[in-house]
């Protein structure tokens, strides 16, 4: 019995969590990678792109719910992902437009982009915070939660509660519909195999007469879906607050160069793998072992390796061990 | 003279702004722009160091800024005796183990081949020592802590002058600087910037959050100051005269003594303000001007000359026996020295210590703007970008403001649109600085003073 309550708290406080973290980030990370493996540039507007589709969704929830639209049991915010990714679309492909074309058509070294993208982060962000503020949202409405801990005891008779809040249900769901779809797309259909084939070599993909515009132009519109949808699943399971998302930047590009920049798999599993690390260092272990070992044993410290202030500090950490010895990443990068 | 005549030109206008500022808000306001755009020149002409000369992409500025204001601490506060009673021995106990840590796997990579072996004896060593030092220094950090935590809680510093501390904080950003060039230079221009942003955030963190080391998120106040205090000087004699004579004229005017004495207090309040920043004015100025003179020998050295091949095309430099990878670690450490400077220049000013304050945004990217629009790889550039970002930085408000009040003129002071455009008047500084940068990107890519190349 204390077996099964041991792997509860460990199931409840780290697994779960770290699920539903880890597709939030391998969603951006996924969106990271295909802006590098297809217009070939580090986007740091990343992390404020994301913000900005959710943006909208925070901005229609409100609306949606002054008109008394609710979608059930389910959070408001889904139904309005489709108006969201329209409008972050739009958004991309405005400034792909107005700013990213020139240098694409010019040929620019990737730095130059990346020092573009710069300008397109300061840009996103003054117009997130002259619409919506600088201030913490919350928008999730419907149910909570999918299990209680108290149901959960009632249930199995166990001393420890298993809690699943609804988002991170939705969170994993809408994860692997959106990333599956998307790797079906990248490998069976024609425009998927034309997409990959641009990635792999430019030149030799113009002479077989892939047109580089429509490329460009379906890279941006899945780079905002995954960008809106991975903002919204983040927004809702803890809350929407533009600097936040800004700094979510920087875990997201740990993820995506410790799968392999370029690599829309690897950049799937990063998320996981930095989730996972940063959850398992900073998680205070007490609880498991007073279940797992003998009273006389028991640890009187908290049995913490790191103090959650590191836990930024770990996933960073884990991308210097990676470039240090896989400088491509763990599934080898640069390829889609 | 005709090819400085663009620099003169650009500097006057700059000094014009400022001036203007002064004229129309306040000499204080000005003066306090004009110290900080001192600051982030300096700042940029460490960055300018390492992208303008060398083409390596440092995104780590907030680092060294952060760790050039914990030098600050480090070596002007007065130490904590309390907390090096209960904890300082156990500290200097890890810090050997951590010095014992780096030599042996050092000896061991030099004596050991490269194999299975090697890597499990280095493994081990980490473990071991990591344990040892969490069980050696974890009771020591919570007595120290424990010690007045209001006020102290920390070990203190060495009580040394404050202006030693900017060639230490340059020191410790160029300690960081060696480790990371080690780590990252071999890395690809985008992947450079990424790491090199990830391991600044790692360093902040450790600042914020090893509250023994610098109080962490608590901030340390009341810094010493290489400058007198404002409350010094509205109590000393002469500088009440010297204040009285420059104001003599609208003195004179008055007639009634008591008022006479109230406006000359107030008089003397102002300009104690205004000293004080003047005389770090001059510092500041000093050093920038040292920089500037040493950066501007450099790029026209056979060594500047060396490092632009090397930027221009590594392997026609490597072809012609330069060794890239000491020379890029070199100007890596140099050009983040500069940067720990103004980092300990900026702590110095601001008089206190807030490591929740480093950002990447205020102190990696800003930064980057300012490299870029003012000019990469011309040191007159760089310390223009300086002052024109931080210019706008710090007045894309006030201006923003008043555009705002003149186009919502006609709309009730209830109106809803404008009561939410004047409240977000400070978010106009990002567009501003973001929108500058896209225009300069595309019309002006080598900045409003680009790089200027002496023919011999």
């Amino acid at each position: 019995m204390d077996f099964i309550n041991a792997l509860i708290v460990l199931l409840n406080y780290t697994v779960i969590p770290a699920l539903t973290y880890g597709s939030q980030l391998a969603l951006g990370a996924i969106f990271v990678t295909l802006i590098y493996g297809i217009l070939r540039f580090a986007n740091f507007a990343t992390g404020d792109m994301m913000s900005f589709g959710t943006m909208f969704a925070v901005l229609l929830t409100y609306y949606f719910q002054s008109k008394g639209i609710s979608f059930g049991f389910l959070p408001t915010a889904l139904l309005t992902i489709p108006f969201a990714v329209a409008m972050m679309i739009f958004y991309m492909l405005l400034i792909d437009k107005t700013v990213f074309s020139y240098y694409r058509i010019k040929k620019s070294p990737p730095v130059q982009l990346a020092m573009v993208s710069l300008g397109v982060m300061f840009v996103t962000q003054a117009i997130i915070r002259i619409i919506i503020g600088p201030t913490d949202r919350r928008f999730l409405d419907g149910e909570k939660f999918i299990l209680k801990a108290t149901e959960f005891k009632e249930m199995t008779g166990l001393s420890e509660g298993l809690t699943i809040k609804s988002t991170q249900v939705i969170t994993l769901v809408v994860t692997v519909v959106v990333v599956s779809i998307m790797f079906w797309f990248l490998n069976k259909t024609k425009t998927g195999t034309s997409m990959r084939a641009y990635s792999d070599n430019e030149d030799l993909a113009l002479l077989s007469g892939i047109d580089p515009k429509r490329v460009v132009m379906i890279t941006w519109i899945i780079a905002g879906i995954l960008a809106t949808i991975g903002g919204i699943l983040y927004g809702l399971d803890k809350s929407y607050r533009p600097f936040v998302y800004f700094n979510n930047m920087l875990p997201i590009f740990a993820a995506a160069i410790v799968g392999g920049i370029g690599n829309p798999y690897g950049a799937f599993f990063g998320g996981y793998v930095i989730a996972f690390a940063e959850i398992f260092l900073t998680y205070a272990y007490k609880r498991f072992f007073v279940y797992l070992l003998p009273e006389s044993l028991e640890p009187n410290s908290l049995m913490q390796l790191l103090s959650t202030d590191y836990k930024f500090a770990i996933s960073f950490s884990i991308l210097v061990v990676v470039l240090l010895f896989r400088p491509s990443g763990i599934f080898e990068g640069k390829k889609i | 003279m005709k090819q400085y005549s663009n620099v003169i030109a650009a500097y006057s206008i700059m000094l014009v702004l400022i001036i203007l500022v002064g004229v129309f808000q306040s000499w204080s306001i000005a003066l306090s722009i004009f110290n900080y755009c001192m600051i982030s020149a300096v700042m940029t002409m460490g960055a300018n160091i390492q992208w303008g000369y060398a083409g390596l992409i440092n995104f780590g500025i907030m680092g060294y800024t952060a760790l050039g204001g914990l030098a600050v601490v480090l070596v002007s506060v007065a130490p904590v005796p309390e907390a090096w009673r209960v904890g300082g021995f156990n500290m200097m106990t890890s810090l050997a183990i951590i010095t014992g840590m780096i030599f042996s796997i050092r000896y061991i990579l030099k004596k050991i081949q490269k194999s299975k072996k090697r890597n499990y004896l280095i493994a081990a060593i980490i473990f071991i020592g990591l344990i040892l030092i969490k069980l050696i220094s974890g009771p020591a950090i919570e007595q120290i802590e424990a010690v007045e935590p209001a006020k102290f809680g920390f070990l203190g510093g060495l009580g040394m002058p404050v202006l030693f501390s900017w060639i230490v904080g340059g020191f410790f950003a160029a300690g960081l600087a060696f480790i990371v060039g080690k780590v990252a230079l071999g890395l690809r221009a985008d992947y450079l910037a990424i790491a090199t942003l990830l391991i600044a955030e790692i360093v902040v963190s450790i600042i914020k959050h090893e509250d023994w080391l610098a109080r962490g998120v608590k901030n340390v106040i009341g810094l010493k100051r290489p400058a007198p205090y404002e409350i010094d000087l509205q109590t000393s004699s002469w500088f009440i005269n010297l204040v009285e004579k420059f104001h003599s004229t609208k003195l004179a005017a008055i007639n009634s003594i008591s008022e006479k004495q109230d406006l000359l207090n107030q008089l003397v309040i102002d300009a104690s303000s205004i000293y004080v920043k003047l005389c770090f004015a001059g510092l500041f100025l000093v050093v920038v001007i040292i920089l500037l003179i040493i950066t501007q020998k450099a790029l026209y050295s056979p060594w500047g000359r060396m490092m632009r091949a090397i930027r221009d095309n590594e392997e026609a430099a490597s072809a012609m026996g330069k060794n890239i990878v000491k020379q890029h670690l070199f100007i890596f450490i140099l050009g983040s020295a500069i940067v720990g400077i103004a980092g300990a220049m900026m702590v110095t000013n601001d008089g206190l210590f807030t490591p929740g304050s480093y950002r990447p945004m205020r102190y990696t990217f800003v930064i980057w703007v300012m490299v870029i629009v003012g000019g990469t790889g011309n040191n007159f550039g760089a310390i223009l970008g300086g002052f024109v970002v931080w210019f706008l930085w710090v007045q894309a408000a006030p201006m923003a403001l008043f555009v705002i009040n003149l186009l919502t003129a006609h709309l009730s002071e209830t109106n809803e649109l404008r009561i939410h455009l004047i409240e977000s008047a400070p978010y106009f500084r990002f567009l501003l600085v973001g929108i500058g940068l896209l225009l300069i990107m595309r019309f002006r890519p080598q900045g409003i003073l680009p790089e200027k190349i002496i023919k011999q």
